[in-house]
């Protein structure tokens, strides 16, 4: 009998993709509750709001990319509204994590000679039409086949399937529910100076662990917010990017969906308080050349308060176990070591499955964070580092990004990017 | 003819060609807790898959199997999804290491089976035995009906079992 090495991941093949491709782009709409607009409509004004953030016409753009659970709109359809005809496109299925998933993709098609240029878009009313906490029309679907060993018994929103892996995680290490609400109080600091979010208010740990259980050990706070938006990236080769009108982001590493042993249970498969960037990193940070330390801010993702704390553990920045102190630390917070989600992410500026939180590290390298700081004569902004509420939220001389993206504890997709160095 | 059933609210469908699934429930509505075991790996899997993950195995038999393990860890929902959990809140949902092949084939492997906390008699516990039942508690399966000829695996407290003292319950109670 041959036990199968799932486990080994390949880190030996060249790294010659390395700091050639590039975000050229980036565009969302407003974060709503009731957007009265299709997903369709949605799409269209964040992928033109990519476009004139790239300086890009129709004709530029060749290749579209977008990823839903049957809740959103085709790419060609989009494109088709913007007058841009296409040489490549695909719609996938998928969720969180995705979004570094499709920019690898997009990376690929390019290289193959496919495309040259990439928009990737995810759009959907995640508040009025298909909520993503799962009620209303996902809870209503027939249940069948593989999917009855869970359904069948109330076992079904993202909160319920992700509980058994955050309360072992508090049992292997005992974290407290107080050092992972310190998640939610930074994200809704960082919020707090971002003008587009959708919850501005700060909040105390006691505000999260004082608010209702929706099922241990998750508090309502504990849960990130339910949006309707469309977020768009643009990725390119790097010489094309370095003709837009905005600097680009350089794709340094990506890693695409990488899964635990069988995801269809991967509860079977322990230490169930691990994740899938336990795997994910052997390729992440060699292919970036670069370790968790070299990193200046994350964007680890935050469907809730512990996704963000079991990733950034699994992905080495603290020792395993240590999520808890990590997050609690301070570390996470604007002025603090390393900063993660300055827009606030899925827990406060709005749910995108992942899109917003690579636009705003696309952003943070630039160094032209949407924060309240004044622009100056220059038509840029003049960030006062200063953090306080309604305040600054740009990071000082940002050079590297992680973003670490969440599809489930058994799936996880990552990106790092840097500054242009010419 | 398809395997359904209302459950709970919902329309549970199993298809003719789903033959794993099939069986499997199909075995627990005899009563029979079983697993496919493949004759090349020797080894056991849950849930019902179409082939040994650790040997490739596409061929397998179904082996009865001891309903007693230990939880793992578990959800306790307080906020439902489905309309007919509402009335059944809190309710609690575990995840149970079997006792048989804990710990194969590697250190951190176990056959983790899904299901209620119920009564001895397949009724949701009231909130007073959820409290008392934790990772560590020991728990036997019993079997809910869907239909004829399709019932679930569930999971009740053991009496006849050596209990923990201190189950491991989420700490803010």
């Amino acid at each position: 009998m041959t036990l199968s090495s799932v486990s080994d991941v390949d880190t030996s093949s060249p790294k010659h993709l390395r700091g050639r491709y590039a975000i050229a782009g980036v565009g969302e709409t407003a974060y709503m509750r009731g957007s009265e607009y299709s997903t369709r409509s949605l799409a269209t004004w964040a992928v033109k709001n990519a476009m004139e953030d790239a300086g890009l016409a129709p004709g530029d753009i060749d290749g579209m990319l977008s990823y839903s659970g049957n809740d959103s709109v085709f790419a060609p359809f989009v494109a088709g509204d913007l007058g841009i005809r296409l040489n490549f496109y695909m719609d996938v299925h998928g969720g969180g994590s995705s979004t570094e998933a499709l920019i690898g993709i997009a990376i690929g098609v390019i290289e193959a000679g496919m495309c040259k240029t990439v928009a990737i878009f995810r759009s959907m009313n995640g508040y009025s039409q298909v909520r993503i906490g799962g009620t209303g029309a996902r809870s209503a679907v027939p249940i069948n086949g593989d999917q009855i060993h869970h359904r069948a018994y109330g076992w079904q929103s993202a909160g319920q399937m992700f509980a058994p892996t955050f309360l072992r995680h508090m049992y292997d290490y005992g974290t407290t529910p107080e050092q992972v609400a310190a998640v939610k109080v930074a994200h809704s600091k960082h919020a707090s100076n971002n003008p587009k979010a959708y919850y501005k208010n700060r909040l105390t740990v006691d505000d999260v662990v004082g608010s209702r259980i929706i099922c241990k050990p998750l508090h309502l706070l504990d849960c990130c917010v339910e949006t309707d938006n469309a977020t768009c990236v643009i990725v390119t080769r790097l010489d094309r990017a370095r003709d837009c009108r905005n600097p680009p982001a350089v794709i340094q590493s990506v890693v695409g969906r990488c899964c635990k042993p069988r995801i269809d249970m991967h509860y079977q498969h322990g230490p169930i308080s691990t994740v899938a960037g336990h795997y994910a990193k052997d390729i992440l940070f060699p292919n970036a050349g670069v370790t968790p330390e070299d990193i200046d801010l994350t964007g680890s993702y935050d469907a809730f308060t512990f996704t963000t704390m079991l990733q950034l553990e699994d992905y080495g920045f603290c020792k395993k176990g240590e999520g808890g102190d990590y997050v609690s630390s301070g570390i996470i917070e604007l002025g603090g070591k390393r900063p993660n989600n300055t827009s606030g992410g899925h827990l406060c500026e709005g749910y995108t499955h992942g899109m917003n939180m690579v636009i705003e590290n696309t952003r943070q390298l630039r160094g032209q964070v949407d924060d309240s700081c004044p622009v100056g004569p220059d038509g840029r902004k003049q960030h006062t580092y200063d953090y306080s509420e309604g305040g600054c939220r740009q990071v000082k001389d940002v050079e590297l990004t992680a973003n670490l993206g969440w599809a489930m504890p058994g799936t996880g997709s990552a990106m790092i990017m840097t500054k242009d160095a010419r | 003819m398809p395997l359904q059933g209302e459950y709970m609210g919902m329309m549970l469908t199993v298809d003719d060609v789903d033959r794993e699934n099939r069986e499997f429930f199909s075995w627990c509505d005899k009563g029979e807790f079983r697993l496919q075991r493949s004759p090349e790996s020797g080894l056991l899997r849950y849930p019902p898959t179409t082939a040994c993950p650790w040997s490739t195995d596409r061929e397998y038999e179904w082996v009865p199997v001891e309903g007693k393990g230990t939880v793992h860890s578990y959800v306790e929902v307080h906020h439902p999804i489905q309309p007919a959990f509402r009335e059944k809140v809190p309710y609690m949902i575990l995840l149970v290491d079997l006792d048989t092949q804990k710990g194969e084939p590697s250190e951190h492997e176990a056959l983790r089976v899904a299901g209620n906390l119920v009564t001895a008699d397949g009724e949701f516990v009231p909130p007073e035995t959820i409290g008392s039942v934790g990772i560590g508690t020991r728990v036997r399966m019993v079997f809910s009906k869907v239909a004829d000829g399709f019932s679930l695996p569930q999971w009740t407290v053991d009496e006849d079992a050596e209990q923990p003292e201190a189950p491991w319950r989420y700490p803010q109670e």
